[in-house]
């Protein structure tokens, strides 16, 4: 992998823009004032703990939840996302932690589902078949999945060779921006780098790419910049050489907060009765 | 991305991937939906045929199939309603409101019996589309939503029939215009090499292979098995979940209109509770057959299979001379077998997979 910088140099206009973007679950605040970039051929990642907002920033990029303030561009152009359909219509495609799969259906039914190729005119319109099987099978290869059969029901895979075949979908329909919704978390070592893998390839392939994890070195391995979301706002962004793995690390954990507690937890005297058993005697 | 690609095997070639085992025919046919229902088909054939003399004769083999072809033409639509994730409850009565509204209207307008069948199609249509729609808009369970249609299309089909009528059946339209051809359509009976069979044995098998070739072969079919395995990761790929839902209500009304126009020029006259129950029939004729009754998974031809097996049932009972008390308690242990041995088939083709 060359290095980050050495790659296709910056757009003038970013695929996708956020800027200064908020939304609201009547008196909730969900998001506030969040602002980012997606750029071809760039990772972009956004951290946070739970709860921090990050499922409502996908939601509003992916056309499931509309925003209430700031301004929402694609392609410079303002917008305003109503449906998934019109989100994938233009190009941005999304893929999610749990709901990437229909896990009971066939791989390559799966692979187009939503985009099925026919071929035949009127009562007699059908499914190509054989096309979708080819493709399917010629797609995941070329994203270096070789799968045994392209029949098998998609719940048969493990959670990475799904989440793999979600991601070659999203490329082979020509998506330009590619959303992903944790998609290293419940997943092993092993796994998560295999996944990890073809998000960089996504990105190689000229995708402009929004990586959403709460797992710090997944990001920096494969990330551009970093979008740090804590209780629904924007707690810091960084690009790649503007900070450091420990930085990151320290900011996406809490910080001062955790410093905090460990000063507490140190000096906080021992209680002398623990759970109906008097305490040891201090040594 | 070359450099990080693990090395990409030749592609497999015309002879199949080196390390898939050539699968054999039997597992093959093991992994299909249908097969727990064949199996038990054939049980119920081999033991009718051995307890009841009569039941292998050429003409009992058209009366099964025509008492399994009633039940098969509302089995189609509701298999794969639930193969999409829902139920109807209201498929039963529906039947029985279609063939109302035909013969009433016919009648009270005094017009030819083609306007009312073409009216009565509306209508139920109109019916499904109002079951659906309350459900995706309401995203209330569909039990729910279609027992209150059930509950009340009962009440409509007994009170309006009584308002207009006076009593709880309809008046013979034998009589009237266009009745004779209506008839051909849908309650005739061809003799083929002797054997008589009912046109709705005709209809039964065109819809199978109707639903059988959405199911398998257009976008349509794709979207019914996505929206019962997972409706949200298809909303989320840009499936109308809510327009296929309405649409397979639409199926259900559509096989509700042919049935209970069946109903109304094979009798001329219709009363107004039957259909009662009826819906739950269906339903188990579709799990026989291998729906998941959760959805995403199960066949047409598994509907019809399990459509045979209660026609054999149903029938056999009778040309063995028992008391047809004793049809319920078959149907019940009849879908606890075939629902478990699904089960087990399911679980063995996805291991041995």
């Amino acid at each position: 992998m060359s290095t980050p910088l050495a790659r296709t140099p910056l757009a003038s206009t970013p695929l996708v823009e956020l800027d200064d973007v908020s939304k609201y679950y009547g008196n909730i605040r969900a998001l506030e004032g969040v602002s980012l970039e997606v750029h071809a051929g760039r990772i972009t990642c956004v951290l946070g703990d739970n709860g921090a907002g990050k499922s409502t920033l996908i939601k509003i990029i992916a056309g499931l939840h509309t925003h209430d303030g700031g301004t929402f561009r694609i392609d410079g152009e303002e917008t305003s996302l109503s449906s998934p359909r019109e989100a994938l219509d233009r190009g941005i495609a999304t893929v999610y932690q749990d709901l990437a799969v229909v896990p009971l259906m066939p791989v390559w039914r799966n692979f187009f589902l939503g985009s099925e190729p026919t071929k035949g005119v009127g009562p007699f319109k059908r499914l190509d078949v054989e096309l979708m099987r080819e493709t399917t099978r010629a797609e995941l290869l070329r994203m270096g999945i070789d799968l045994r059969d392209v029949d098998q029901p998609i719940g048969t895979l493990s959670g990475g060779e799904r989440q793999c075949v979600a991601i070659a979908r999203a490329v082979h329909f020509g998506a330009k921006v590619l959303v992903l919704d944790e998609p290293t978390a419940a997943l092993g070592v092993k796994q998560s780098g295999v996944v990890l893998k073809y998000v960089a390839a996504a990105r190689d392939a000229g995708l402009g790419v929004v990586l959403i994890t709460h797992n710090p070195h997944h990001a920096y391995l494969v990330g551009d910049r970093f979008v740090l979301l804590k209780r629904g706002v924007m707690a810091a962004s960084h690009t790649k050489d503007s900070v450091t793995l420990d930085e990151l690390t320290r900011q996406m954990a809490g910080g001062s907060e955790l410093e905090d507690l460990r000063h507490e937890l140190e000096r906080a005297p021992a209680p002398s009765r623990v759970g109906g058993h008097d305490a040891p005697p201090a040594p | 991305m070359t450099a990080t690609a693990p090395p990409v095997k030749k592609p497999a070639g015309p002879t199949g991937d080196e390390r898939l085992l050539r699968t054999s025919p039997l597992r093959t046919l093991l992994s299909r939906p249908e097969l727990g229902s064949v199996v038990g088909a054939v049980a119920v054939f081999l033991f009718f045929s051995i307890v009841a003399d009569s039941f292998l004769r050429a003409s009992s083999f058209g009366t099964v199939l025509y008492a399994a072809s009633t039940i098969g033409i509302m089995a189609v639509p509701v298999a794969l309603l639930m193969i999409g994730g829902e139920f109807d409850l209201s498929a039963g009565v529906m039947v029985t409101s279609a063939a109302l509204i035909s013969s009433m209207f016919s009648y009270q307008m005094t017009a030819n019996v083609w306007v009312g069948v073409a009216v009565s199609l509306l209508v139920t249509l109109a019916i499904g589309f109002f079951n659906g729609v309350m459900l995706t808009r309401t995203k209330l369970p569909s039990f729910i939503i279609t027992l209150g249609t059930f509950l009340m299309l009962t009440g409509l089909n007994l009170g309006l029939t009584k308002l207009i009528s006076g009593t709880v059946s309809t008046r013979t339209i034998a009589d009237m215009e266009g009745f004779a051809s209506a008839r051909k359509l849908f309650a005739s009976q061809l003799t083929i090499g002797g054997v008589d069979l009912k046109i709705t044995i005709l209809w039964w098998f065109a819809l199978v292979a109707l639903a059988t070739w959405i199911l398998l072969r257009t976008r349509f079919g794709n979207w019914i098995f996505a929206v019962g395995g997972g409706a949200d990761a298809a909303r989320a790929v840009g499936v109308p979940v809510h327009r296929t839902k309405i649409g397979l209500y639409m199926g259900v009304a559509f096989c509700a209109w042919v049935s209970g126009q069946h109903l109304l020029f094979s009798f001329d006259v219709v009363q107004s509770g039957e259909g009662v129950g009826n819906e739950l029939i269906y339903i188990i004729a579709a799990v026989i057959g291998g729906c998941l009754i959760t959805g995403g998974y199960g066949s047409a031809i598994g509907s019809a299979v399990g459509a045979f097996i209660f026609g054999m049932t149903s029938k056999g009972i009778v040309y063995a001379e028992w008391n047809p008390d004793w049809f319920k308690f078959f149907l019940g242990a009849m879908l606890l077998l075939a629902t478990l041995l699904n089960a087990w088939v399911r679980k063995r083709a996805e291991a041995t997979r």
